[in-house]
């Protein structure tokens, strides 16, 4: 990866300027043209690096209720399960993991009562799964980030 | 929220057009003006509603393959410390207290970034030395199912 590119995706990964004109201030610290900035993270987008610029929310700050969920489905059903699964929109990450509990995926609702009813239609309509949902009690970290 | 805020959030989480002036497409898409956009951000950053704005990547393409969920069983009196010392690893990207249930007896979870999975397995050891927790599994991803972006007051849920 070019220099620049890495110094670049380094300043926007922490903080994308809230400002009338964002690349003008990007431009300005790494001592290239507003276009020059525009379209290096233009490239960075369209390559697939970048998947999105926008804000990350506080999911409890916007009154909603997030949520781990374990489940342990038959080996050979896992990918029809993660299917139904994936398909409703409160679930945000899925994925297979190697453990007896195969199946790990979060859910963001408007309230406790949401999950309790997306967790019923998913049990209902994958059949002979075993659901634990894993609140979080305490938070110490969530910040990804990648340094280049 | 109120129906305003409401329609900055729809629009702010599909992402920002990438152009020279994307705030003020965003604005005019909602029917504010720029400023109004602006100030509504500055004030979700203050008070926390908004954690971060910025770009958000995508891992394998940034040449983090590897991912695993560290677990680990950790007494009640040692979990703030615990804590502390896994979120100040740069490869622990989060790091939550969960709670125990069944025979799965743990109740610290860690996500872990690494090259490889010897990267990973190398630094859950250091956590474990650092913390003397010897009980602890990772649990690797077998396969990304579905991976978004969160969407809030959607207008037709479900």
């Amino acid at each position: 990866m070019e220099k620049l590119d890495a110094q670049l995706l380094n300043i926007i990964q922490s903080e994308f300027p809230v400002s009338a004109r964002p690349y003008q201030s990007l431009a300005k610290k790494l001592e290239i043209s507003e276009d020059e900035a525009l379209d290096r993270v233009r490239r960075l987008a369209e390559s697939g690096i970048i998947r999105r610029i926008g804000p990350s929310f506080d999911s409890h700050k916007l009154g909603h209720v997030s949520i781990l969920v374990a489940a342990k489905a038959p080996a050979e059903r896992l990918q029809t399960v993660a299917d139904i699964v994936s398909k409703f929109p409160q679930v945000t990450h899925n994925y297979g993991r190697d453990h007896e509990f195969n199946l790990w995926f979060t859910l963001i609702c408007r309230d406790k009562d949401e999950i309790v009813r997306v967790l019923n239609r998913i049990t209902e309509q994958a059949g002979g799964i075993e659901t634990h949902t894993l609140p979080s009690e305490r938070m110490f970290k969530v910040k990804v980030r990648f340094e280049f | 929220m109120n129906e305003q805020q409401k329609r900055i959030i729809r629009a702010l989480q599909a992402g920002l057009p990438i152009s020279l002036e994307p705030y003020k497409e965003v604005a005019a898409g909602i029917g504010i003006t720029e400023e109004e956009l602006l100030e509504q951000i500055g004030q979700w950053k203050a008070d926390g509603t908004i954690r971060r704005l910025g770009a958000i990547l995508r891992h394998h393409d940034a040449g983090y393959s590897t991912n695993a969920m560290g677990v680990w069983n950790v007494p009640d009196d040692q979990v703030e410390s615990f804590g502390a010392e896994a979120s100040a690893l740069p490869q622990v990207s989060h790091c939550y207290q969960r709670p125990r249930f069944a025979d799965f007896r743990y109740n610290l979870y860690t996500m872990i970034h690494g090259k490889t999975r010897a990267e990973c397995e190398e630094v859950a050891r250091r956590i474990s030395e650092q913390n003397g927790i010897t009980e602890y599994k990772l649990l690797y991803t077998t396969a990304e199912f579905k991976k978004s972006s969160p969407v809030y007051f959607a207008e037709k849920p479900e």
